[in-house]
């Protein structure tokens, strides 16, 4: 399984030299297996993941955990869906009032977006996902709810030998004290027990999150503390705040490494990063 | 063991923040969770219990009506939640630890999330200052 790093910023896109070693664009992410691709979220990194990929296929996944502008700006600028000899199938978070479609479609459509969904070229469909397990090519996929504002999923991504489990945004803290410690009680556990890599939201500092809870986010602190009690083997610090530089973001980074110590390997997730996922 | 479903465990989150007593049930009735308030109650920590299957906390009460004589299940607004999913609210009296009749209101909702599905139930206690 190979992965790569399209957009790792959260919220909303920082383009500037500040930002450039760990990439301004929102989220997206590739994963590759057996000539089969899928793509988590189309924030505005998916627009480079089009430049810069030489389709193998002729059909591509899009799986979108959430309907947040930085996880479906891209969107319209993702050129398969502009080919009709594509096939595109959109799978997103199932709403008790909206069809995907019908959601999809208030960014889609004038003022906002030239072109409705119902003029593209490509063939098109949409999957609306709750907690649900599927198979795409060589992909077995098990998503569930997690916690963050609106329908919100995250994406178990198991293939022939490796698991990638994706949760960009997320808040498992949302309480009076906190993560409850029992994973029965920790939103997105089954998402990522034992998972070979983990991206996670990482947000904020620990300080910052006592000022933003209910914002649906993390801290860098929740987030090695749910790895941990997910036994992960790998972890991707990612959805960095908008507001951070790269200088920020490293001395923020070795701040908290030096409080911190776990048994799995962490970083901060780059743009650009590639992973390949070993025989385990 | 599997994590309970999100909305399971925002009505936990959230009833740790509240000073009414609150209880969470499966679907089967199962005592899943109940709060600090909740425990003056019972008599027993949540931290020291854990879980409660249904035959054992149903026992810890004596729910009565107004002439004392005892409330059958079916009659209690949690149970009716649990078997019809749908909100339910009663005022009774049960006996205190002390022996004393208490009275007081129950309220009490299904847990449907976004699946539409029913993971749990929740239960208010309200106690009323008349007695």
């Amino acid at each position: 399984m190979k992965i790569k790093l399209w957009g790792v910023r959260g919220s909303i896109t920082t383009t500037g030299p500040e930002t450039a070693y760990y990439g301004g664009n929102t989220s997206c992410v590739d994963v590759w297996e057996d000539g089969c691709v899928l793509v988590l979220d189309g924030g505005s990194g998916i627009q480079k993941l089009v430049l810069d990929n030489e389709l193998v296929t002729k059909r591509i996944d899009v799986l979108l955990t959430h309907l947040h502008m930085d996880h479906i700006q891209g969107l319209g600028f993702f050129s398969p869906l502009f080919d009709p000899s594509m096939e595109v199938h959109i799978w997103g978070p199932a709403s008790i009032t909206r069809t995907l479609h019908s959601r999809l479609s208030r960014y889609l459509s004038p003022p906002l977006f030239p072109v409705l969904i119902r003029d593209l070229p490509c063939k098109l469909t949409f999957h609306e996902i709750q907690n649900s397990h599927f198979t795409i090519g060589p992909f077995t996929i098990h998503t569930d709810y997690v916690i963050h504002p609106g329908p919100t999923v995250g994406f178990r991504v198991s293939g022939r030998r490796s698991t990638f489990t994706y949760i960009p945004d997320h808040e498992p803290a949302l309480g009076k004290n906190g993560i409850i410690k029992s994973s029965q009680w920790l939103s997105g556990f089954d998402l990522a027990v034992g998972a070979d890599l983990l991206l996670h939201d990482a947000q904020y500092t620990g300080q910052e999150y006592l000022k933003k809870k209910g914002w649906g986010h993390s801290s860098m602190e929740d987030a090695g503390l749910f790895a941990s009690m997910a036994g992960v083997k790998r972890v991707l610090f990612a959805h960095h705040d908008p507001s951070r530089t790269d200088i920020q973001l490293d001395d923020i980074f070795t701040a908290f490494q030096e409080k911190n110590s776990y048994t799995f390997n962490y970083q901060l997730a780059r743009e650009g990063m590639e992973i390949i996922l070993d025989d385990l | 063991m599997p994590a309970y479903e999100i909305e399971i465990i925002l009505n936990r989150q959230l009833a740790d923040c509240l000073s009414i007593p609150v209880f969470i049930t499966d679907t089967m009735g199962n005592l899943i969770f109940y709060n600090e308030p909740a425990e003056e109650i019972f008599g027993k920590r949540f931290e020291d219990t854990g879980e409660m299957p249904v035959e054992q906390w149903s026992t810890m009460f004596r729910p009565v009506d107004e002439a004392g004589i005892r409330l059958p299940p079916d009659e209690l607004p949690l149970v009716k939640t649990l078997q019809n999913a749908t909100p339910h609210h009663k005022t009774f009296w049960i006996e205190s630890l002390q022996g004393k009749n208490q009275k007081i209101s129950v309220t009490s909702y299904p847990i449907i999330g976004r699946t539409g599905v029913m993971s749990g139930a929740v239960a208010i206690f309200w106690k009323s200052n008349d007695e």
